[in-house]
């Protein structure tokens, strides 16, 4: 296959992809909707009933709620399994771009190579993770949040198929890629469900919130994935970051905005750590530091290649290479 | 209240010695503001008030980063700078504001974690604690009856608690049993080799330095490490000149692989420079710089980061001397090193003269206009060089000036002719100034590599110290602390069994450790109710 139709494929992969999590965002919505009218029965029957009866009995009775549990149950597999294919699509699309380049190389030389990369990590550690973990509830958030996400890839940051710079061009920054990529897709898994767990104790009694988990139950379920995507950014950022920044730039942290911001996003999810085992920080703080390491982690990501002119994380500005800033500051002097 | 009342019944005299309700004395003061230090809960703050103070460095421009940009930022807001100049905020990770933070940080950490370790070397040698008297208040229990022996249940659970530590000393009738110790070991090794890694980083930026310098590629060009050759040099603030470590080098060749189609064309990968070099008395050795792959020599670390074109021009004056002559370093401006340079020749007589402009590669022309089509000079009929003339006075004594600009503020501009045009040569061509002012020729072209040399001592130290911090927190992260008991007593003739696990770690799920253990216990023979 030649570059050019690898890098056809990778495209249309990638709509695919985007098409078939759409369709499974509305299965999850179907099983969503089926939770909530069951919930919204639940309700209304202990209204009727009254006070004093045992609601539990009446509502087991309910023949529309077995129907409703099985639809529940029909979409929630059918989402499951749409976004299983979907991710699949997805890695194609990955490898595809890949081989694509000349030579090939691996798919994270600019803005949307990382961002098609980074939802596919949300995308799939949701489907790895979903036994385990039991994140069916998580189908629509996670659903939403990937086609959002992917779609304003496709329409807004596309690039065609370009080398890497010279920089890129080393093993260390795969692995320091591949270890910010698994632990972003982590953490964005882990703040929705922090995000699940600030709405749920806002709001315990809402219908819409039926299928979310017990606030226990939320809270660890996003420890877990936090405490695994920490040791994951703390390898990123700072063992492999400053090992490759240390052969590519000659020394190994250099306080440039893009590693400020890892430290910043690294420093925030320790205090999350921290918080989880503090009295009186324990539960809605905790999420709160969870969000607000989200926010510093995607704003490193999209804010800092767009707001700051000195990083020399080249991929996000393919066009003015570090060497040329690099000899600019030793003109000035 | 009784103390108040106590206080108005005391001579003047004496309460004056004697302390209000809730005053401290110095010593409680400061016991209290250590626990208050060392607390988790200061820890937090301190955390994510490291992680606040760091914002500013990254957007506002930092000497340390890129001092060109900070310049041009503290020319552009004139109200601002003396304010930000105070507060350091041009000099974030080296202020005195920020290091605030991070030594309250380590010292509440060293007063964290030495209590710790001391409790911890006691639990290591401990028995798990003694069974709770009731079982069934912990969060997560189970009960069930059986009709085996009480000694018989317990025997079994010893075995099937196993990889715990089982108290030793117990009531007879239970078993206490805890496990994953490692946790909190992970945890103090995660938290001590935080402050190896402070350390070790201090120690870099303190006696450590960075420099750059570009070095024309060619035999009689070349480096020797000492600080009058560097054009650039940041050294920490204890680094010492002696600390240079004694090498030279020289680049012989450089080489780069240019792409001629696809979206990069024009620019250049595979960068590859082949260098002497001689350290101290040893011998010389050959190297072969490349961009991801520095050069070690001593301490110093040698890394390729730049190149580009030095054509090489001569400047005769009006009385037919050489007033300038040599390799000229042109700076790229673009990836296809379309380059800026400047050329001074004030010693030229009758006048002063310079020159300032564009060097192309290999130009084109796009609607009659010039432009760079790529950086490679192939065998340079291509290349060009289009320089503004100057005459008259170039301001060199109103104080030092970059080799890379040229004020122009008291000269004059000179053209070729009336059209007021550039000086545009091609390569070997030469053009007379105007008024007899003499000539300026294209000689050749040269290139050079613009090298960045660095050495930041306990570098090693730190990579073990986050190594060692990434090790202790998996440790402290996915190790699962945990108690279990297992309480089997008579009760009406039959065997009341009592199974209660607590997790220590936060996250882990100790609901299912119990019923797991229940199922194992019970195992498929009895079928009596369980009570959960
Ligand atoms: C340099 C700043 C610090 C960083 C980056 C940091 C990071 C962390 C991390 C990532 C954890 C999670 C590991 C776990 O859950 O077991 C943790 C736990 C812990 N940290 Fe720190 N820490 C810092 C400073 C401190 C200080 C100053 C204290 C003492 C006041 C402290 C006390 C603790 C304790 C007691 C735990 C265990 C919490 C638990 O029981 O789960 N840390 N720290």
């Amino acid at each position: 296959m030649s570059d050019h139709t690898w890098g056809v494929l990778s495209n249309q992969a990638i709509t695919a992809a985007g098409v078939v999590y759409f369709l499974a965002l509305l299965c999850a919505l179907v099983e969503w909707s089926s939770w909530l009218s069951r919930a919204k029965a639940t309700a209304a029957t202990k209204e009727l009933v009254g006070a004093g009866a045992p609601a539990d009995e009446a509502v087991a009775t309910d023949p529309a709620d077995d129907v409703r549990e099985y639809r529940a149950a029909l979409f929630g597999r059918l989402s499951l399994m749409l976004t299983a294919i979907a991710v699949v699509c997805h890695l194609v699309a990955l490898v595809a771009r890949g081989m694509a380049a000349d030579p090939n190389r691996v798919p994270w030389g600019n803005m949307y190579e990382f961002t098609i990369s980074g939802s596919f990590v949300v995308a799939a550690a949701y489907v790895v993770l979903y036994r385990r973990l039991k994140l069916a509830w998580m189908a629509p958030w996670v659903l939403g949040f990937t086609v959002v996400v992917l779609m304003l890839a496709v329409v807004g940051l596309y690039e065609p198929v370009a080398p890497l710079t010279e920089a890129l061009n080393s093993y260390w920054l795969v692995i320091h890629v591949i270890a910010a990529i698994i632990a972003t897709g982590g953490f964005t898994l882990g703040g929705i469900a922090s995000a699940a767990y600030l709405l749920k104790s806002r709001f315990p009694d809402a219908t819409l919130l039926a299928r979310v988990p017990e606030l226990e139950a939320l809270d660890r379920v996003s420890y877990r994935i936090h405490a695994f995507a920490f040791p994951v950014w703390t390898f990123g950022v700072l063992i492999s970051g400053p090992i490759w920044a240390h052969d590519a730039w000659g020394s190994y942290w250099n306080w440039d905005p893009k590693e400020v911001w890892a430290f910043i996003t690294w420093v925030v999810y320790a205090g999350y750590l921290h918080a989880r085992a503090t009295a009186g920080w324990k539960g809605k703080k905790a999420a709160i530091v969870a969000l607000i390491g989200l926010a510093t982690l995607w704003f490193n990501f999209i804010g800092i290649n767009y707001f700051s002119s000195t990083s020399q994380h080249s991929y996000a500005a393919p066009a003015a290479p570090a060497v040329v800033e690099l000899i600019s500051q030793g003109a000035s002097q | 209240m009784s103390t108040q009342a106590t206080d108005k019944g005391r001579s003047d005299q004496e309460s004056q010695h004697v302390r209000r309700p809730g005053e401290l004395n110095a010593r409680e003061l400061a016991r209290w503001g250590w626990r208050q230090l060392t607390s988790m809960r200061t820890a937090l703050i301190l955390l994510l008030l490291l992680a606040l103070a760091a914002v500013p460095g990254s957007l506002i421009p930092q000497d340390g980063v890129d001092s060109l940009k900070a310049d041009q930022w503290r020319e552009a807001h004139t109200t601002l700078t003396p304010i930000y100049e105070k507060l350091g905020l041009f000099n974030v990770y080296s202020a005195p504001w920020f290091a605030a933070i991070y030594l309250l940080l380590m010292v509440s950490l060293v007063g964290c974690i030495i209590p710790r370790c001391l409790v911890y070397a006691r639990a290591m040698r401990a028995q798990p604690p003694a069974t709770p008297a009731r079982l069934t208040r912990l969060p997560d229990s189970a009960t069930y009856v059986t009709d085996e022996e009480p000694a018989e249940v317990l025997a079994a659970a010893r075995k099937q608690l196993r990889g715990y530590r089982i108290r030793k000393d117990d009531d007879g009738d239970s078993v206490s049993a805890e496990k994953g110790y490692l946790r909190e070991a992970g945890n103090l090794v995660f938290h001590m080799s935080l402050i190896i890694v402070l350390v070790a980083f201090a120690t870099g930026s303190l006696f450590g330095y960075k420099g750059g310098v570009i070095v024309l590629v060619g035999e009689e060009y070349g480096f020797a490490n000492e600080m009058s050759q560097y054009d650039d040099f940041k050294p920490g603030s204890l680094f010492a000149p002696e600390d240079l470590d004694d090498f030279s080098f020289k680049i012989d060749d450089f080489k780069a692989e240019w792409l001629g189609t696809g979206p990069g064309a024009g620019t250049a990968r595979g960068f590859e420079s082949n260098i002497r070099y001689t350290a101290g008395t040893d011998d010389e050795k050959k190297y072969d710089l490349k961009v991801n792959h520095p050069l070690t020599v001593g301490g110093t670390d040698v890394f390729l980061l730049a190149h580009g074109y030095a054509p090489v021009i001569t400047v005769r004056d009006g009385e037919g001397n050489v007033a300038y002559s040599g390799p000229t370093v042109f700076l790229p401006q673009s990836q296809n090193l379309l380059s800026f340079g400047v050329v001074k020749a004030p010693y030229a007589s009758p006048e002063e003269i310079g020159f300032q402009g564009l060097f192309y590669p290999f130009m084109g022309t796009v609607d009659g206009e010039p432009v760079n089509l790529m950086g490679d000079i192939g065998d340079g009929s291509n290349a060009m060089l289009s320089l503004q003339g100057f005459r008259g006075d170039l301001n060199l004594d109103a104080g030092p000036q970059s080799v890379y600009a040229l004020d122009t503020s008291k000269a004059h501009m000179m053209s070729p002719d009336e059209s007021g045009k550039a000086f545009n040569l091609r390569l070997g061509e030469t053009a007379e100034l105007p008024d007899g002012l003499g000539s300026v020729s294209f000689d050749d072209v040269q290139q050079w590599n613009r090298v960045q040399i660095s050495k930041s001592p306990g570098k090693e130290w730190a990579l073990l110290g986050v190594s060692l911090a990434l090790v202790g927190l998996l440790g402290s992260l996915f190790i699962r602390s945990r108690r279990v008991w297992v309480r089997a007593r008579r009760v009406d003739g039959r065997t009341l069994v009592e199974v209660a696990a607590l997790d220590r770690s936060g996250g882990g799920d100790t609901a299912s450790v119990v019923t797991d253990l229940v199922e194992n216990l019970r195992g498929a023979r009895t079928q009596e109710e369980k009570d959960v």
